[in-house]
């Protein structure tokens, strides 16, 4: 998310008079074009059209003490300040042992009348540390050490911006952290140019102060949208059950998935509205909530909960139509590329993080997003979730959805249907095993099994892929026909990922059943729902396909006539 | 396939940052040859070519080149084939 010293620069070829105007002035001890040209770059890609006013190199007093300087003159909407900590520490180099103590209060005396010189918006950037290794850990306990006087700095900074509401400090200090300082400095270059951020770290210091920028101007994230399988938990709860979801410091990876509801029941508590979309049905998602012990958010944190199998971009619409705030002000996380890239195409206006693939790295690349700058903080603010959930109630019937049809053709679907083999033996048998809720039978077969369904010729065996314009989906559907007399083909198996369900999987897969059926001389499918604690989804599925269901007492047979069979419309095509 | 050189390599990082398609480098170019090669240039490009060849110039190498071959012979010396 954060772009490239040279996107940045390229930026600046783009068309940016359209965008409102901002007037920033920046004024720094080292050299700041870089810096210039990446806050330019960088407000072009957050709807900004930057107007700076760059001080001449080295002039932060004498341009920001002196009311009638060229800065004041340039009359910003926000002055930027940047005092490197290299300058500081060769301010300390100079100063007289005796003196060295007194390093933080005189700069901070600096920024006190700086801000009581100036009525505009101050962004002053704290510092990042330099240990220059004189004493080292023992400098914890003296006070003249170049390190101690950092740290008390940064302090005093904080309780000053805490004084003054016109004065935002932006944590230089934190990127650093993050980056390290060998990738935030580059000394070959510094030595020959006094630039003291490297090309890599300027990007990063030019959003974070964008970041203070568009919260000022209203421009913040007001809501976090949340995925549940595998993104607040580990594991499918509707597979699985909730009781083996991997939550908590017992099981598996359970604690990154704890640590991560952590962080955002503290965004909760700090005003954020927490959402959910899930592609679940509705009381299996909201179970592990309200049972499973190891739960750190419960059903009371969030606002909106939407758990079906309709497609995630209508479902942030339906949650935007209740929450009333604009797609630029939400944020969802969801571990499945499939779903991130669906609502980004959708719903550009969304921001999407391509969160990483282990979850034990979730909360680190969120960390450095730094996705929620604020500008204010109040009690208030964590109140706001009561509200939204009862305006969730109401709306929860009004579900408007866009045209399904050409959805799925823009898709461009694809899939490959094979018999078993023993390339996708392992997988078949997996899902078998696996496969709880668009599951016909739950009959559970081993790799044994299937192999030796696959060699006896009265078994006939299909598998699935589903592949379309987003990626792979990989195998994603079985269905075994057993050969029950020269007019009946019974369905065995039929099961499905959930991943793919309201793709029109159902029906390309009936189509080359009954297609089978045909060409081979069957007269009639035969299906049967064995009902279970997981499978209610797929209750009506034969009979949605046009089954008619059979006189019999005792078990859910359904039957369909091959004759009268009319191929069922899809967008997938097979290859 | 062949490997492109590496003198056509470090050109193609200049006509990218300098935003130049058809420069062409010589042994003996000098930044006075080439518009845009400036003090705020030239440090773009040598963060690109350390990027690129996955090496570190020192503060000495960065001041002293006269002219790309200067520079060239740098990259040899620390390792990229001639």
């Amino acid at each position: 998310m954060i772009s490239s010293f040279s996107t940045l620069r390229r930026n600046l070829k783009k068309d940016s008079s359209l965008l409102p105007t901002i007037k920033v002035a920046l004024a720094g001890d080292t050299a700041t074009q870089f810096l210039a040209t990446a806050l330019k770059g960088t407000g072009i890609d957050r709807g900004f059209n930057i107007d700076l006013f760059e001080a001449d190199y080295n002039q932060v007093e004498r341009q920001l003490l002196d009311p009638t300087s060229d800065l004041y003159a340039f009359d910003a909407d926000y002055i930027v300040v940047f005092q490197s900590t290299h300058k500081l520490l060769s301010t300390f180099n100079k100063l007289p042992v005796e003196q060295q103590h007194t390093l933080a209060d005189e700069r901070i005396s600096l920024v006190r009348a700086i801000t009581t010189t100036t009525k505009s918006r101050v962004i002053y950037y704290n510092y990042p540390e330099i240990d220059d290794a004189i004493f080292g850990s023992y400098a914890n306990k003296v006070m003249r050490s170049f390190i101690y006087q950092v740290r008390r700095l940064n302090l005093l900074l904080m309780e000053c911006s805490m004084a003054n509401p016109n004065l935002y400090i932006c944590d230089v200090a934190s990127i650093q952290n993050k980056l390290g300082r060998d990738t935030m400095f580059h000394p070959a270059i510094y030595i020959g140019s006094e630039m003291v951020l490297s090309l890599d770290a300027i990007p990063h210091v030019a959003a974070r102060t964008l970041d203070i920028i568009a919260a000022i101007q209203g421009k913040f994230k007001k809501c976090l949208i949340l995925d549940l399988d595998n993104t607040v938990w580990g594991g499918i709860v509707g597979d699985d059950g909730y009781e083996k979801l991997e939550l908590g410091h017992e099981l598996g990876i359970g604690k990154a998935f704890t640590e991560f509801q952590q962080w955002a029941l503290k965004l909760k508590n700090r005003g954020v509205v927490l959402a959910v979309c899930s592609k679940n049905n509705e009381e299996i998602a909201k179970e592990p909530f309200r049972k499973h012990p190891e739960m750190v958010l419960r059903l009371d944190d969030i606002a909106v909960f939407i758990a079906n199998w309709e497609n995630k971009a209508d479902n942030i619409r339906q949650i935007q139509s209740i929450l009333h705030i604009g797609f630029d002000s939400m944020v969802f996380l969801d571990d499945n590329p499939f779903e991130r890239n669906i609502v980004r195409e959708n719903l550009p206006d969304v921001t999407v993080p391509e969160l990483p693939e282990d979850p034990a790295e979730y909360l680190e690349f969120l960390y450095g997003l730094n996705l929620f700058e604020t500008t204010t903080f109040s009690r208030a603010d964590a109140d706001r979730t009561k509200q939204y959930q009862i305006e969730a109630e109401r709306a929860a019937t009004q579900i408007s959805f866009t045209n399904e049809a050409d959805f799925l053709k823009s898709l461009h679907m694809e899939s490959e249907v094979r018999p078993f083999n023993s390339f996708n033996i392992p997988r078949v048998s997996q899902l078998s095993q696996r496969s709880n809720q668009f599951n016909l039978r739950t009959v559970r077969y081993t790799e044994a099994d299937i192999e030796k369904m696959s060699e006896d010729s009265n078994f006939q065996n299909f598998s699935f892929t589903l592949t379309d314009k987003f990626g792979d989906n990989g195998l994603i559907s079985v269905v075994i026909l057993e050969k029950k007399d020269n007019d009946t083909l019974f369905i065995d198996t039929w099961f499905m990922s959930c991943r793919v369900l309201k793709r029109g999987m159902e029906h390309f897969t009936l189509n080359t059943i009954a297609d089978y059926a045909k060409q081979n001389g069957f007269k009639r499918i035969v299906g049967e729902y064995i009902p279970t604690a997981k499978n209610s989804m797929v209750k009506d599925h034969f009979a949605q396909l046009g089954f008619i269901q059979m006189e019999d007492t005792t078990r859910n047979l359904f039957s369909l006539q091959v004759d009268n069979y009319n191929i069922k419309e899809c967008y997938i095509k097979t290859i | 396939m062949e490997m492109e050189s590496i003198q056509d390599q470090v050109q193609d990082i200049f006509r990218d940052i300098l935003d130049q398609e058809s420069l062409t480098l010589t042994s003996a170019t000098t930044a006075s040859d080439v518009d845009g090669w400036d003090s705020l240039t030239h440090i773009q490009l040598i963060v690109a070519i350390e990027k690129r060849f996955k090496v570190k110039f020192s503060s000495k190498e960065i001041l002293s080149w006269k002219n790309i071959g200067e520079l060239l012979n740098s990259l040899h010396t620390k390792g990229a084939p001639r």
